[in-house]
């Protein structure tokens, strides 16, 4: 029943396009409205990306659950002489990340205040949003490298026009490292293309790509290394992640949250849809290396992140930290670490996002991230406090939030195919409450200077564009089972592919552990 | 004519409809020209670029028409296979009268401003485009090399006519020496070729090297070599482009355009006509040192760019990364490559005359320091952002038609299993996206928070500066169009 009403409502109306093609639409009114009445430009930008995220929630309750394949496919012919088509698709490892993307850039546009040409802001705001959604949502790899490359130019503005001191560096930095990352990606796009053409018609599509497997094993692997290359700098991985900092301290709050929340996670979703799905084989040639990275990852975020002095620093590293779980998770292959790979991403989006958000409103209020310049304002903002606490427990793991039911996906299916990897990892996850906590302790506990004691509380506007997030937060760590069943089918037959085309072969380790707790039940809804 | 048919001289057929656009040119030239000396009193700026328009535009319909003829009958040739009608030329004629078009609205402005007389410059102008269509559509070395000259005579005194300025002069002269030394090369090379093959006529030298196999090649490899050379000085490839960023900086931006878009443009047309199809197969000899030439120039291009405080040093540079992109695009020797050549020169050509109009209307002095763009997003936005879209597209990034003219350029190196070369292309491409992004940051991020008067620019600057970024969208979103005419562009030597 559910899956006839997706299939109509596929047919009748190009939802996926729409999605991508309404924030464009809100940039171009944003663009076009007059100067003076710049207090317009955020709540008609945030009508669009409003628009957008209802849209993204249509697609998540028409998403037909237990089925692997893409659905709401849309193909437009684009440039045929190139055999390049307007392809879009989601499955259940994008649903969430769309989703993700629909919800935090009206939550964005509502909270943070740009203080200066509120115009540009939200015009490109906006065409992040696009063009994040197009990432996400591409099954041409032409359309898809065009938006990967394509969401850099409104970051990049958003880091040099409205960010800190050393924004000029960071953007260039933040532009210069993706691209030259996806560089090769687009050399490596082009022969995938080619070489699996053969006598067909040359053809862009991923899925008839990753069907038809045509080329050789070394080709293969160059190709994947190329692809990887780009998203690992995306993630990104040591030892490639030093935009990183640099872009999320210099970037203003918008530019930190969307970055963090939504933008790393092209990089993971890059490998697992175009690394994965496209070469198989390469991928399990290549996991063991690609998976140390991730440990690596894992530790050394969270031991730089311990040292840091700028609270907005802290968090970037513990962004390394916890995008090097994803990918050990990813490359790990099995159906929880794959899950929770997927299940972290969200994690991440939610709990990161709302640590930059509110970074941001600390420093609205005190003009400083210094850990050392703050202390005691648990005692003139208990609220902040609080919210910030819950957020903190969700970034590091703390059971009952929603960041430990993604570690634990990616420890307990990591354990069985990756042992050692896991068990170094898992020590991250203490290393996580050492340096959340310890900065935690030293901004909100200890002796309130005179300073401190002004620290306004939160006040109603923020509480509410925080609530989404704790809302989120708590939910997911109490019924994950929503995104579970609808991510696992497509993780499935994600090892299913990884399995008919390698000689991988998934160990048993009996059921997966979440969801089929009460697989009859389930059926009824 | 009669008593030369007496003699028992018979000239070749001549297709006039087919050198009309060239002739309505000419014409146009010696209007303005006579015009002005008879006139009474100083003729007007506003006359010359009016005239130069009108002929601009007459001329493209004549192409069109032209085009419709090739599209119907196929293509042809004229006065003994001297003078080809094909795609390629139709389409080297459209893009030369675009760039005609809009140096006539660039220029208006700078001769006004500079006190330069106008009808001089105009009537160069369009000698200067009539030698680029008639070098772009030659199928005879020795008609190509007149070609050559007109377009490159008409530039030597273009950049020196503004006479108070030393370093116009400088210019002038570092061009034409080093025009005149390149055109030596390319003499000589035709001279090899001659004695090579026995012909200069580029039908006759197709059909020899498909018919003849030499037992010792080395006049070919010689009269190849000397060619290459020749034609490399006049698109800037390293390393024969010493003389782009002087030049490039010391002359009038208008001019400056001019010979990094149509100057540029009709090299190439030179260069694919004589290589990719008189010397297709010949193709195993001169690809690698095409896709040699291709990477140095590449690497140096991009390299030299981002090492440069001028802004016309920056894009002289930049402009000689682009001349790699299109060797990488010759050096595939297919159908497919030349077609990306041809759609990368049409959307370069455009970019590169939006870019020097902005760069024009920022500055007339001798030097452009990056500093002068402070602040310009905050005091015209419109037109800094139209900056930043043409800077964007030379850096190749997506919803532009740089990035389609590259990705073009890829798929064709990739199709010839050239991955190192278009590796290379797409790193050196990073490289070179620091100069722009550099551009781009100094205008929308600056730290001194005083606003500079802002000069008022002329609209015909404004035009061209629209027009420019509008096409280069277009080209990027919808590029299908261009890509067919560029695939119908593929050059074909006629026997007439």
């Amino acid at each position: 029943m559910i899956q006839l009403v997706a299939a109509q409502s596929a047919s009748s109306f190009p939802v996926l396009n729409a999605l991508i093609i309404v924030p464009i639409v809100g940039a171009l009114i944003v663009v076009l409205l007059p100067n003076s009445r710049p207090e317009l430009m955020r709540p008609v930008g945030a009508i669009f990306a409003s628009i957008a995220g209802a849209l993204s929630l249509y697609v998540m309750a028409q998403f037909s659950i237990h089925e692997a394949g893409f659905q709401f496919q849309s193909v437009q012919s684009w440039i045929p002489n190139l055999g390049i088509n307007w392809h879009v698709g989601v499955d259940g490892i994008s649903l969430w990340l769309v989703v993700l993307t629909g919800l935090i850039t009206p939550i964005v546009l509502i909270a943070v205040d740009p203080h200066h040409d509120p115009k540009p802001y939200t015009a490109w705001l906006l065409l992040l949003q696009a063009g994040s959604f197009g990432a996400f949502l591409a099954l041409d790899l032409f359309l898809f490298f065009v938006m990967f490359e394509i969401v850099l130019v409104p970051m990049y503005m958003l880091i040099g026009g409205w960010g800190y001191d050393d924004r000029r560096y960071a953007a260039t930095k933040f532009f210069l490292y993706t691209m030259a990352g996806s560089a090769l990606m687009l050399v490596a796009i082009v022969s995938v293309a080619t070489l699996s053409a053969g006598n067909q018609d040359i053809t862009f599509n991923v899925v008839e790509l990753a069907q038809r497997q045509a080329l050789s094993t070394n080709t293969a692997r160059l190709c994947f290394l190329a692809f990887a290359l780009a998203f690992v700098i995306k993630v990104p991985i040591i030892p490639v992640h030093t935009w990183l900092p640099d872009a999320h301290t210099q970037a203003p709050t918008a530019g930190s949250v969307v970055l963090a929340a939504v933008m790393l996670k092209l990089g993971t979703y890059g490998l697992l849809r175009f690394g994965l799905y496209l070469f198989p084989e390469a991928s399990v040639w290549a996991a063991p290396t690609l998976a140390t990275l991730g440990v690596i990852g894992v530790i050394y975020g969270a031991i730089v992140a311990t040292m840091q002095k700028d609270l907005k620093r802290l968090v970037a590293y513990s962004s390394i930290a916890h995008m090097g779980f994803i990918v050990l998770g990813i490359f790990a292959f099995t159906t929880q670490s794959l899950e929770g790979g997927v299940l972290q991403m969200i994690n991440h989006g939610l709990s990161t996002g709302a640590l930059f958000l509110m970074v941001g409103m600390l420093y609205e209020r005190r003009k400083t991230r210094a850990i050392e310049e703050l202390s005691g304002i648990q005692s003139a903002a208990p609220v902040f406090a609080g919210f910030f606490t819950v957020v903190m427990l969700s970034s590091i793991g703390v059971p009952g939030l929603n960041g430990f039911v993604g570690e634990f996906l990616v420890l307990i299916g990591s354990y069985e195919t990756r042992r050692w990897w896991t068990v170094i990892a898992a020590t991250g996850v203490i290393l996580a409450a050492l340096y959340l906590l310890w900065a935690y302790q030293r901004v909100f506990h200890g002796e309130p200077t005179p300073e401190d004691e002004q620290t306004p509380d939160l006040t109603l506007k923020e509480g509410l564009v925080l609530t989404p997030f704790i809302v989120g937060i708590v939910f997911l760590g109490l019924y994950p089972k929503p995104l579970l069943e609808r991510i696992e089918p497509a993780v499935d037959d994600l090892i299913a592919h990884l399995e008919h085309h390698s000689d991988y072969v998934q160990p048993d380790i009996g059921a997966p552990v979440v969801v089929d707790e009460n697989h009859g039940s389930e059926d009824d809804h | 004519m009669g008593a030369l048919q007496l003699l028992g001289f018979v000239g070749p057929s001549v297709n006039w409809w087919a050198l009309l656009p060239q002739i309505i040119l000419l014409g146009a030239a010696l209007a303005i020209l006579l015009a002005s000396a008879l006139a009474p009193q100083r003729t007007s700026t506003a006359f010359a670029t009016v005239t130069t328009l009108c002929s601009a535009v007459t001329s493209s319909i004549i192409a069109i028409g032209l085009w419709n003829d090739v599209k119907t009958e196929g293509p042809s040739s004229s006065i003994a296979s001297a003078f080809g009608v094909d795609g390629f030329s139709i389409f080297f004629t459209m893009l030369i009268l675009i760039g005609l078009a809009a140096t006539a609205l660039l220029s208006h402005d700078y001769l006004d401003r500079e006190g330069i007389d106008p009808p001089e410059f105009h009537a160069l102008l369009l000698c200067s485009a009539a030698g680029a269509i008639v070098m772009a559509s030659a199928n005879d070395l020795i008609v190509m090399f007149l070609g050559l000259e007109a377009l490159s005579i008409g530039i030597y005194v273009m950049i020196a006519m503004h006479h108070r300025r030393s370093e116009a002069r400088e210019s002038a002269i570092k061009y034409f020496v080093l025009g005149a030394f390149s055109s030596a090369f390319l003499l000589y090379g035709i001279a090899l070729t001659y004695g090579a093959t026995g012909s200069t006529n580029l039908v006759h030298v197709r059909d020899y090297l498909d018919a003849v196999v030499f037992r010792d090649q080395h006049l070919l490899m010689a009269a190849m070599a000397l060619l290459l050379v020749g034609l490399s000085f006049k698109v800037a490839a390293v390393p024969f482009h010493f003389w782009a960023p002087d030049v490039y900086q010391g002359a009038p931006s208008p001019v400056t355009g001019w010979m990094a878009s149509i100057a540029k443009a009709a090299g190439f047309a030179a260069l694919l006509r004589i290589f990719f199809a008189a010397f297709a197969s010949h193709d195993v000899d001169w690809a690698p040192i095409v896709g040699v030439l291709a990477v140095i120039t590449l690497v140096i291009g991009a390299v030299m760019a981002i090492l440069q405080t001028d802004v016309k040093r920056m894009l002289a540079f930049s402009s000689v990364s682009h001349a790699g992109y299109v060797l990488v695009a010759v050096h595939a020797a297919s159908a497919d490559g030349t077609s990306a050549a041809l759609f990368y020169l049409f959307t370069y050509t455009i970019m590169v005359l939006g870019t020097f109009a902005v760069v024009g209307a920022m500055g007339t002095d001798d030097e452009h320091p990056l500093s002068r763009y402070a602040g310009l997003g905050r005091s015209r936005p419109v037109l800094a952002l139209g900056f930043t879209v043409l800077l964007f597209a030379q850096a190749g990034i997506p919803v532009t038609s740089g990035f389609i003219a590259k990705f073009q350029v890829i798929a064709a190196a990739v199709n010839n299993e050239s991955y190192f070369i278009a590796g290379a292309a797409m790193m050196t491409a990073v490289i070179g996206a620091f100069m722009y992004l550099r551009i781009v940051m100094v205008m929308y991020v600056t730290d001194e928070e005083e606003e500079r008067t802002s000069r008022t620019w002329h609209w015909t600057t404004s035009t061209v500066v629209i027009a420019a970024v509008g096409f280069t969208i277009l080209a990027g979103v919808v590029p299908q169009f261009l890509i067919e005419f560029a695939e119908d562009a593929v050059p074909i030597l006629i026997r007439g």
